[in-house]
This record gives C-alpha cells, sequence and structure tokens, in this order.
C-alpha cells in the first residue's frame, strides 16, 4: 500500500476550473470539473479575462470538493501536478498559483505538466492495459497534434496544423450556420441529420509533409458556399452543410493518424481532446483501423473535455522519472510538447 | 499574533512577517521578473532566513486591488493556495489603503496614485487623524488624472503623492497642481508588503477576515468585454427608443 503514490492533480488553462486525485496514474478517485461554458457563451468564445476571474473564485472549491469526494485530505497527498501551458496565461497562472502554494506549504513534490501530455494521458485512466509506444491525435480547439508515443512522457511530434485548429474550424463553421457557441458539439449533432455527399469540399493537402494539417483552406470553402448561396438567394441546408463539412475533416484526420501508425508500424492508435468525441471521427476511426487491424483507443468524453484527473495520469509518470519543478514554475502559453 | 504580507498589484513584488508591533523580515523586489516566478521563492527564501515556519502564522494579508489584473491574480491564487493547505484566513487589504500607510502619521492628504493605463490612475485620498488613525476621504477608484488634479486642488490641503503613478503623471501634476505638494522618497513611496500585513493585523484584529476559499482580488473594472458588451446594449437600446420616438 505504502508504493501507492496519490496525486493532487490541478487544470485551468481555458475555461475549465478542475482538481482531482489520482493514484498511480491509473485510478481516478476524483475529478470535479467546473466549466465556465455558459458564462463565455454570450461572447461567442472564451473571454481570457473573465476566464481568469472565475478561476480564481472557483479554485479552492474545486480543489475541496476534489479531495472530500476522493475521501482524503492533503496530509494524505503525495505530489501536486499542475498545468503550466499551454493554454490562456492568465488562466494557467491561477491553477499553477494554487498548485505551487499547496505544494509549498505542505512540502509536497510540485510537477509542471503539459497540458496536451494530459490529453494523452486521458487514455490511460480509461484503458488501464494501454502502454506506449502507440500513435496518438491529439485534437481540440487549440491543438491538433499528430504524436508517436513512445514511452511514457516521450514525444515525437509527427505532426500539426499549420493554420486552425480542427476544433477552431468547428467553432467557425458552426458560427457561420448559426449554432453559437461551443460550435464542436452543436455542429456534430446537427450533421447527423444531414447528408455528408452533399457537398464535396476540398481536403487541404499539405505538399511537403505527410503528417501535417491545413483547416483555414476548407473553413474559407465552407464560408464561401454560405456566401454564394446567400448572394444567389438561396437557403442552404445547414444539415447537409455541417455533415460534408465534417466528413472533410474527420477524412483529413483518419488518413493521417491511421498512416501515420502503419508507417511506424504501430497497431495502437489513441484519440484525445475535446474533438475525440466527436461521433463522426470516432466512427471513420473505428472503421479505418479495423480493416488496418489498429487497436483504437479514445477515452469517454468527460475524459475528452479538459479535466484535471489526466494531469493526475501523466504528472504521475513524470514524477515516477523524478521530474520536480521549482516555487519558481511560471506559466508558459506556448509551451512545446516534449521540453 | 503573525501576520505575513504580500503585495503583488503593480511591478512591486513584496513579502512580509509583522509580529504585534515588530516586522521581522520584508522582502520587496522592483524588477520586471514576473511574479509567478518571484513571489513564492521570495517568501521561502525570506522565511528561511527568518527561521519562521509556516504554521506557526496566523493570517495572510494580501493588496487585494486594485492593480494589474494578472498580478492581483498571482497573489491571490498564492494565499488561497496557503490558506486552504494551513487552514489559516486571508485578509483582504485595499492595495491604496496600504500604500497609505507607508506614510503613516503624516500631516495632509496622502493621495497614492496607481497607473490605471487608459489615461487613468487607481486612487484614493488618505490622511491621519489626531489619534493617529487612517481615515479615508476619498475611497479608491479609478479616476483621470486632470480629474484627479482638479479635485484635490478644489480639496485644498497640502498633498503627497506617492505610487508607480508618479512616473508617468509627474509632469501633469507639476504642471496642474495649485496647492503645495510633495512626493514620497524611494524608501517609502512603491508598494509594500510590511503596511499590508500591518493593515492586515488591524483588520485582523477588528474581525475583517475571510476564507481563503471566499477571497478575491477588488479589480474596481470590469474586463474589457464585458464593457464593450454593455456598451453595446446601451447604443442597441438607444436605437430602439429613437425608433419608437417616431
Amino acid at each position: 500500500m505504502k508504493d501507492d503514490v496519490k496525486i493532487l492533480a490541478i487544470e485551468s488553462s481555458c475555461d475549465e476550473t478542475s482538481a482531482a486525485v489520482v493514484v498511480n496514474g491509473r485510478k481516478v478517485l476524483s475529478n470535479i470539473i467546473y466549466s465556465q461554458i455558459e458564462i463565455h457563451t454570450v461572447y461567442g468564445g472564451v473571454v481570457p479575462e473573465i476566464a481568469s476571474r472565475k478561476h480564481v473564485e472557483k479554485i479552492n472549491q474545486v480543489i475541496r470538493a476534489a479531495l472530500e469526494e476522493a475521501k482524503c485530505t492533503l496530509d494524505d497527498i503525495d505530489a501536486v501536478a499542475v498545468t503550466y501551458g499551454p493554454g490562456l496565461v492568465g488562466a494557467l497562472l491561477v491553477g499553477l498559483g494554487a498548485a505551487k502554494a499547496i505544494s509549498y506549504a505542505k512540502k509536497l513534490p510540485l510537477i509542471g505538466v503539459h497540458h496536451i501530455e494530459g490529453h494523452i494521458a486521458a487514455n490511460f485512466i480509461e484503458y488501464p492495459e494501454l502502454e506506449p509506444p502507440f500513435m496518438c491525435l491529439v485534437v481540440s480547439g487549440g491543438h491538433t497534434h499528430l504524436v508517436r508515443v513512445k514511452d511514457y512522457g516521450s514525444f515525437d511530434i509527427l505532426g500539426i496544423t499549420r493554420d486552425d485548429a480542427a476544433g477552431e474550424a468547428f467553432d467557425k463553421v458552426a458560427r457561420a450556420i448559426g449554432l453559437g457557441y461551443p460550435g464542436g458539439p452543436k455542429l456534430d449533432k446537427l450533421a447527423k441529420e444531414g447528408n455528408p455527399d452533399a457537398i464535396v469540399f476540398p481536403k487541404a493537402k499539405i505538399s511537403d509533409s505527410e503528417f501535417d494539417f491545413s483547416f483555414s483552406g476548407l473553413k474559407s470553402a465552407v464560408l464561401n458556399y454560405i456566401n454564394q448561396a446567400q448572394m444567389r438567394g438561396e437557403t442552404i441546408r445547414t444539415a447537409d452543410v455541417a455533415a460534408s463539412f465534417q466528413k472533410a475533416v474527420t477524412e483529413v484526420l483518419t488518413e493521417h493518424a491511421v498512416w501515420a501508425a502503419k508507417r511506424f508500424d504501430m497497431d495502437k492508435l489513441a484519440l484525445a481532446g475535446g474533438v475525440a468525441s466527436n461521433s463522426a471521427l470516432r466512427a471513420a476511426m473505428d472503421q479505418a483501423c479495423k480493416k488496418e487491424n489498429i487497436h483504437l483507443y479514445y477515452p469517454s468524453p468527460l475524459l475528452c473535455t479538459d479535466n484535471a484527473a489526466m494531469i493526475g495520469a501523466a504528472g504521475y509518470y513524470e514524477y515516477k522519472k523524478g521530474i520536480r519543478h521549482g516555487w519558481d514554475l511560471n506559466a508558459v502559453p506556448n509551451l512545446k510538447l516534449g521540453e | 499574533m503573525r501576520i505575513l504580507g504580500f503585495d503583488s498589484s503593480g511591478l512591486v513584488a513584496s513579502v512580509a512577517v509583522v509580529e504585534e508591533d515588530s516586522l521581522i523580515a520584508e522582502y520587496t523586489m522592483n524588477h520586471k521578473k514576473t511574479h509567478s516566478q518571484t513571489l513564492l521563492p521570495m517568501l521561502d527564501e525570506m522565511l528561511a532566513m527568518a527561521e519562521i515556519s509556516l504554521d506557526t502564522i496566523d493570517g495572510l494579508a494580501i493588496a487585494a486591488g486594485p492593480g494589474s489584473f494578472t498580478g492581483l491574480r498571482i497573489g491571490s491564487a498564492t494565499v488561497k493556495g496557503l490558506a486552504l493547505a494551513l487552514d489559516i484566513p486571508v485578509i483582504p487589504v485595499p492595495t491604496l489603503e496600504a500604500l497609505a500607510y507607508n506614510l503613516w502619521g503624516s500631516d495632509g492628504l496622502i493621495c497614492p496614485i496607481m497607473d490605471a493605463r487608459r489615461n487613468q490612475v487607481y486612487t484614493g485620498c488618505y490622511s491621519f487623524d489626531q489619534n493617529e488613525k487612517l481615515i479615508m476621504e476619498m475611497d479608491q477608484i479609478p479616476m483621470d488624472m486632470e480629474e484627479l488634479i482638479a479635485l484635490l486642488n478644489r480639496k485644498g490641503r497640502k498633498v503627497i503623492f506617492l505610487g508607480d503613478g508618479v512616473v508617468p503623471y509627474r509632469k501633469k501634476i507639476v504642471d496642474g497642481m495649485k496647492i503645495p505638494y510633495t512626493f514620497a522618497p524611494a524608501h517609502m513611496n512603491r508598494q509594500r508588503a510590511a503596511s499590508v500585513a500591518v493593515c492586515g493585523c488591524i483588520r485582523f484584529r477588528q474581525g475583517y477576515y475571510e476564507n481563503g476559499d471566499d477571497h478575491k482580488p477588488v479589480y474596481l473594472r470590469v474586463s474589457q468585454a464585458e464593457r464593450e458588451r454593455s456598451e453595446r446594449e446601451k447604443e442597441n437600446r438607444h436605437d430602439t427608443t429613437a425608433a419608437g420616438d417616431k
């Protein structure tokens, strides 16, 4: 029992204030998430200053709730893990400030965790048997990364987006067809009523890289389609636009991810990040992976969103490697994976 | 009674320990490094030097605003984390009141000014009465510098200016003030955690403290997005009324 490592994890990189208690990187005792989505909806997107203010108001309650649900006190905790980037700097600083103060006051080791590493580690929580190496596609509102996970905490970034993140394209197209914020889940729902083959949108190919992505061209094509239809006075079937756009995005993501797995001879492929709960992406991946005999992993929707449990999972493996951060740890809004 | 003081409301990062009527330690930096990198290492070093354990601290006094939004939040998140871990209260002290306390016992009007951007300062007016009690003559508020100068000229009492707002507005003050005034010298013209801690002691004795969970900074301003939104709404309301008149 003494070998168990209980980590208090804190995440505040965007618009979710979250704290969790995780044992040995895999077992989640609690995962409290306070979402600010409703507050930001009237602005059509996350307002950094408002997000930061809300984090300050909620941070202690969320941490306290996480400890309570895990039926433990700070005296039972072995280390504190916290997201220190990438993300909104003002938002990151709140979770980081509280995490540093708690670990300092309780003389606990402090482990700064990369937000994307956390998303990848969400799969460790969902699948106790999953171990590196594997290929991972991280897709969210802020990130589109194709990552080769070589070992715990050891990554090669094979491809990234050259412009918009996949989730960002979802949000922008959703806004254009009047769905509002947050666009991803709303567009996913609407697309179910549409015909994905109604409109053929271009799939962006990057000539000098086999794994990089580009979504701004696709996004513009969708916006142009809507504008031209409006100029001609035609009414568009928004469900068809949503379904066709979604198909174009998921096809590119699936092709790249499956090709990367084959290219590096891996039979395991994981999805991570908010867009990993998109139903069309999951279906396309399921189908493609079955065909290629690749085992597909994806976390449940709750673990796909920003949450502290995933930070606790990633933090555990950093802890095991002996990673410790000092009291001068700063938030790094554009932190690169593997730094 | 031992109180820790924190001020990260401006460029200065400052921590202090006050015990009854003596200042045990104070560590102040007026340097460009971010508070996220300095505040906790400074506290650690100060407490180690002073051989003070955190377990012996009774309360955490914090300059609770106004100030730089990010700076305030770094201080706030830090004391909230400490309060949770140590199970002690947070004592919020208005930033400008703590600044005025740097000049304890002075005659005349004490006018701290902090650069608030957008051509404004965060300011307030304070004085000390015959019993050496701090009197708040004007509560802290964001204000145009011209408006503040006109207001001080009307009050007609000798003014002592201090705070980082003196740097960008010195010329405006020199040109605009028609009554006697001075500028506080270097050792007392910026935020000091010792003043925050002393004000914190007074408030603590009076029962003005809170649970760290409930603590949040006093910004005195809404975010830009909220301001623009309410301006838009005001315009829209105006438009509909105008249309209704026709």
